[in-house]
């Protein structure tokens, strides 16, 4: 058998697998979320930093960031469902006593935690990237008040051969999509749920890949778990800020600075 | 005096590897809490000779807590509720008067069940197998002093050779993994001078037969570290884990076999 199916097929392969897909999410995560972040600092950071995202790179490479991004959870997934059904196989009779007796509940729960994580992967991306959601097709005339505003960095909104650079609205996307209670109710929840996954993966993917050991792995579940509850106030503080009204939608639909320097000019004259 | 206790035993009674078991409840009285968990069971199995019935069968031998065989998992416990300790030297007092105790045997696909509790634990001799050789010189006695090995890599070998193979670790996992098992085997050969010359070739060979066995992947939660009767850490299985790693990529480049 070829080394490399050998390795793929063992149960520790597929386990060093997952950590190593999970070691990929788990930094990605951190990242999109310290993005998300900005939109405490304006429509205009966010606006500009999504406009980033999509022009920093030429196409191609973003498709093959996404690509990689999605064959991620791809290996992730498959090594997660084929050790699950090997690990079932292994134990078809359990005890008419089940204890537990030092497992944590987020260890015991990680594919419950991962497959509701997956079927909001999906809703998420349908929902802010592809914009697909019945209801949310944030393109459409008349859900998107304003679906492009101005380019605006450090203040100046930014031209190009005389013209203003208009970019997608993404803060009145987020702000009119957690708008509604359950698309909100449920961010939160699946964020919760990756707290959880990540409660155990955080540390656990230490021991799979055997950089791990009794003092370590007491080091390793604290910052596990200050990751996990990181991770989950950094995400879900946004929809309950839309929720309670501390976000709003852009009330000048990217104007402000136009509108501040109309004012200032009829202020002179 | 010596307290004495009555209580109500469930066990699993189960003709042959074949047969259908089912759970069969007998009370059991006057049992000294000085007596062993095995004494107590000896107790009942004499008891139900007497009545012309079939004793418990049980796998059982040093009831000093070294030879591994007396498997059985007590009210959901493999060895029972207390820590670091095997169902024969496990003591009665730790029951109380009234108390029901649940016994069933190792539940695993690999282990099946040949009589009542006991199993067929041989799955775990073929992975110690699989592991092979270590290369020394034959021929006259080497000097116990000829190779130097330091206090800590001694100390570290001797922990995880207190492994007694009892398979309870396979026993407490949801997934009848036998990573601690085989990560305790490891360690203990790949740590010393004497097996490290054999690492990777060992490493490999043991996973192969541990996986081709039927035993389930680690999930890493630790119930095996909790049941084990020797105290074997999980560090065992994360140092199974970075061998097994490094071994795979010498094999990549070339074969270790
Ligand atoms: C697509 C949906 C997902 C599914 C079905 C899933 C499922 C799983 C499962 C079953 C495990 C193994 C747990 C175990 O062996 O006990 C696992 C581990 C892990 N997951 Fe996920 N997961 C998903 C998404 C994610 C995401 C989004 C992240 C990170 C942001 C993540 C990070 C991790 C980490 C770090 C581990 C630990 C790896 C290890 O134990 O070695 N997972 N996942
Ligand atoms: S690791 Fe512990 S529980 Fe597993 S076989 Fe060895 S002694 Fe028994
Ligand atoms: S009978 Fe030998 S360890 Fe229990």
């Amino acid at each position: 058998m070829c080394t490399l199916c050998n390795f793929v097929q063992s149960t520790i392969g597929r386990k060093i697998l997952m950590a190593l897909t999970g070691l990929v999410l788990v930094l990605f995560v951190m990242g999109h979320m310290l993005g998300n972040l900005q939109i405490f600092l304006g429509p205009d950071v966010i606006n500009g930093y999504a406009y980033k995202l999509h022009h920093l790179l030429p196409a191609s490479a973003l498709w093959a960031v996404r690509l990689v991004l999605l064959g991620t959870i791809a290996v992730h997934l498959w090594a997660a469902v084929t050790l699950t059904l090997d690990n079932r196989k292994a134990r078809p009779q359990g005890y008419l006593e089940d204890k537990v007796v030092q497992a944590s509940y987020s260890s015991r729960t990680m594919r419950m935690s991962g497959i509701i994580l997956l079927a909001f992967i999906i809703f998420h991306i349908a929902h802010f990237t592809v914009r697909i959601v019945p209801g949310k097709q944030y393109e459409e005339f008349g859900v998107l008040e304003n679906t492009m505003v101005p380019l605006v960095k450090d203040g100046e909104v930014v031209m190009k051969n005389g013209h203003e650079i208009m970019t997608f609205n993404v803060n009145d996307m987020m702000v009119l999509g957690f708008e509604v209670w359950w698309v909100s109710a449920f961010y939160i929840i699946a964020t919760g749920l990756l707290c959880m996954h990540l409660t155990h993966g955080f540390s656990s993917m230490f021991q799979s890949l055997g950089l791990r050991n009794g003092l370590w792995r007491k080091r390793l579940d604290r910052v596990a778990l200050a990751y996990g509850w990181i991770v989950f106030l950094g995400f879900a503080i946004i929809p309950i800020s839309v929720m309670t009204g501390f976000l709003e939608k852009d009330p000048t639909g990217g104007l402000a600075l136009q509108i501040t320097e109309t004012v200032a000019i009829i202020g002179v004259i | 005096m010596e307290k004495t206790m009555d209580l109500t035993l469930k066990v699993w009674r189960q003709k042959s590897a074949n047969s259908m078991g089912a759970f069969e409840t007998y009370a059991v009285k006057d049992v000294s809490e000085g007596s062993s968990f095995l004494e107590m069971l000896d107790t009942l199995s004499e008891d139900l000779v007497e009545k012309g019935k079939e004793p418990v069968a049980f796998d059982h031998d040093c009831r000093e807590g070294i030879c591994g065989s007396c498997s059985m998992t007590i009210n959901g416990i493999p060895h029972g509720p207390e820590k670091a300790t095997t169902a024969c030297q496990l003591h009665m007092r730790h029951f109380h008067d009234g108390q029901t105790i649940t016994i069933e045997p190792w539940r695993a696909k690999p282990f099946p069940v040949i009589k009542d509790l006991v199993v067929d634990r041989s799955p775990l001799d073929r992975i110690i197998q699989s592991g092979g050789f270590i290369t020394s010189r034959a021929g006259s006695a080497v000097d116990a002093n000829a190779i130097p090995i330091s206090k800590a890599t001694a100390d570290y070998a001797m922990d995880a050779a207190a492994c007694i193979g009892c398979g309870a670790c396979v026993a407490a996992c949801p997934n009848a993994s036998a990573m601690l098992f085989t990560g305790a085997k490891v360690s203990h050969m790949n740590s010393l001078p004497q097996g490290k010359v054999e690492k990777d070739r060992r490493t490999l060979a043991m996973v192969t037969t541990m996986d081709g066995e039927g035993f389930g992947g680690c999930t890493n939660i630790g119930e095996c570290e909790a049941a084990c009767p020797k105290s074997i850490s999980l560090d065992m299985i994360a140092h199974l884990n970075r061998d097994y790693a490094t071994a795979q990529v010498k094999n990549f480049f070339k074969p270790v076999a």
